[in-house]
């Protein structure tokens, strides 16, 4: 998997996906346009300055709360590249992998703004501010396959494909 | 590492169902009975299906319209229709629109979709609540969904186990709502990330499936995968009769390995409430003293037949406080056809509520009692985020449905007066 380079934006734990896309916005309307609402009611700041690679880095329990896959959609047409959190909520890391937003298990130290470089394939994370690395364990075999294999959908498609 | 002879419920449905010999920790790819969207979930993975080209599994899958129905504006008036669109198109028969469902949850049970020993996923993260009639049901993506709809299997993570038993009986109105409050606010809303709560004990037995289901629905806030009660004689009896097919039944061996235990004596539980904003953040409601504007009764965690029948209990022959509006929900026809025959609705409007047909409205802000400024809400819902009910600074106090309806009479959080 190639490097991701970008600025962090420091939450906190438990962030839900009520705040990350509020309800009101989830009609297929906005599909294409959840970006422009990511965070919109608790941080509106965020989707007017947030830039094509920059990475999320959270607390606890990232993602908990409802199912809506348009919570990681909406992070990654904003352009986020990647959520670095101490832990996810399930829902919200699977969903991740199908949509093609990384979602990476880690305790980093790290502020609004630094240059992190993410190293997926040696498990490494760099804060380019303070030199400091931080290692992250890398994902089971099964997870691994289907972050590169591209999500659900192109594993399906492999299936499918096979089975003719 | 030696696996243990013997299994919890969780492995042994997602065994059965991969054909494997499964325990916690193992990736298994099962075959699931039912994968359910709804209005909000189905439309992504209805676009991601179709780009598949191929055949949908069509009695495996269930669509019901539930969060932005009866329409609340033009986008959500589109995206029902994309639903409705989808069930033509592939002519599945299990679509319940409008008139003819309800939350979608509370439709999964009542159509008999869910028994003992199935695995069923949905795109809505209260697909846990089919735990308390035994079966595994899990919350998924609306991508993982679409992908169901195709091959009618999907990939878990067998979750470790969590033991919860029960003892006792509830005392008055205190309910499954209030149980589950306090195993949130005990073990916090990351506490079973990942992994099941299983429910045995002699409690469970004096708890009506409505309490269990209440239960189920919100292991989720404390980031469990699935919620699941042991099957007994209630449930076969809930089960027979409405039940689509035949089903095996399941029960966890006696050796199995759970990764922690927790008991809790029903008679001891006392009425709870989750203040704002995390469902972790609970106290017993008698220590709470905050003035409400609104109080709400509904939603798949609490809006069904019982639930109705307390809060009606308590409101009879009242008045609803001045300052105050309450809104009353039933999760589906079914309950709303069922309040009716009972006098229950008559009940709510005389002491000054509103009274809808079933949909998840306020629940989520969606319609139907969305919360301006400052406003705050008593509720029976399930999640209380951070302008989960609409304003960013309106609040959401999350209870059972008698502490709902005796705060709705005081106009402030309150207990209710009990003569029984």
């Amino acid at each position: 998997m190639d490097n991701v380079r970008g600025r962090a934006w420091r939450f906190g734990d438990h962030i839900d996906t009520d705040q990350i896309i509020p309800a009101e916005r989830l009609t297929s309307d906005n599909m294409d346009k959840l970006g422009l609402f990511v965070f919109g009611k608790v941080n509106p700041d965020f989707a007017k300055n947030v830039e094509a690679g920059d990475i999320v880095v959270a607390g606890r329990n990232f993602g908990c709360g409802s199912s809506r896959e348009q919570a990681p959609r909406a992070l990654k047409q904003a352009g986020v590249s990647c959520v670095i959190a101490e832990s996810f909520a399930r829902i919200f890391f699977r969903n991740s992998i199908n949509v093609g937003l990384l979602p990476i298990e880690c305790r980093i130290e790290a502020r609004d703004g630094d240059l992190l470089v993410i190293c997926p394939d040696e498990g490494t994370i760099t804060n380019e501010n303070t030199g400091k690395t931080f290692a992250f364990k890398q994902y089971p075999p099964f997870i691994k396959d289907l972050i590169e294999s591209g999500g659900l959908m192109a594993r399906v498609r492999e299936n499918r494909r096979c089975s003719r | 590492m030696t696996k243990c002879k013997g299994k919890t419920i969780s492995e042994k449905i997602l065994s059965a169902k991969s054909s494997t010999d499964a325990y916690a920790g193992d990736v298994v790819e099962a075959d699931i009975d039912y994968v359910m969207v709804n209005d909000i979930t189905g439309p992504i993975a209805f676009r991601e299906f179709e780009a598949l080209s191929c055949d949908a599994l069509r009695e495996r899958i269930v669509l019901i319209p539930d969060h932005f129905v009866p329409n609340k504006d033009v986008p959500s008036a589109e995206q029902a229709r994309e639903m409705r669109t989808f069930a033509r198109k592939h002519r599945i028969e299990n679509y319940y629109d409008v008139g003819r469902g309800g939350v979608c949850h509370q439709v999964m049970i009542e159509e008999g979709f869910v028994a003992p020993g199935r695995l069923i996923v949905g795109a809505d993260s209260h697909t846990c609540t089919y735990g308390a009639l035994c079966a595994f049901s899990t919350g998924i993506g609306s991508t993982e969904a679409a992908a169901c709809f195709a091959e009618g299997r999907l990939w878990f993570k067998v979750p470790e186990t969590m033991s919860v038993s029960l003892i006792g009986r509830f005392k008055g109105y205190v309910s499954g709502k209030d149980l589950i409050l306090r195993i949130i606010g005990d073990i916090g809303v990351d506490g079973g990330n990942y992994k099941t709560l299983e429910f045995s004990g002699g409690g469970v037995e004096s708890m009506t499936i409505s309490d269990r289901l209440t239960v189920s629905n919100m292991v989720v806030e404390a980031g469990a995968k699935a919620g699941i009660f042991l099957a007994d004689k209630v449930t076969e009896e809930f089960v027979k009769g409405i039940v689509k097919g035949t089903y095996s039944k399941v029960s966890p061996d006696k050796e199995a390995h759970y990764s922690s235990e927790l008991e809790y004596d029903l008679s001891s539980l006392e009425f709870m409430v989750a203040l704002p904003n995390s469902p972790g953040n609970v106290k017993p409601a008698k220590e709470v003293d905050v003035l409400i504007d609104q109080a709400f009764l509904g939603s798949c965690t609490n809006g069904r037949i019982e639930d109705l029948r307390t809060a009606a209990s308590i409101l009879r022959g009242k008045r609803i406080h001045s300052s105050v509006r309450m809104i009353v929900v039933p999760a589906s026809m079914k309950v709303y056809r069922q309040a009716l025959n009972e006098g229950l609705l008559g009940v709510f409007i005389e002491s000054g509520a509103y009274v809808s047909g079933p949909t998840c409205a306020a629940c989520l802000g969606g319609h139907m009692g969305v919360l301006g400024d400052g406003e705050r809400c008593v509720s029976s819902t399930n999640r209380n985020f951070v302008g989960r009910m609409g304003h960013k600074n309106s609040e959401v106090y999350l209870a059972g449905p008698a502490v709902v309806a005796a705060s709705a009479l005081k106009g402030r959080i309150a207990v209710p007066d009990e003569s029984i």
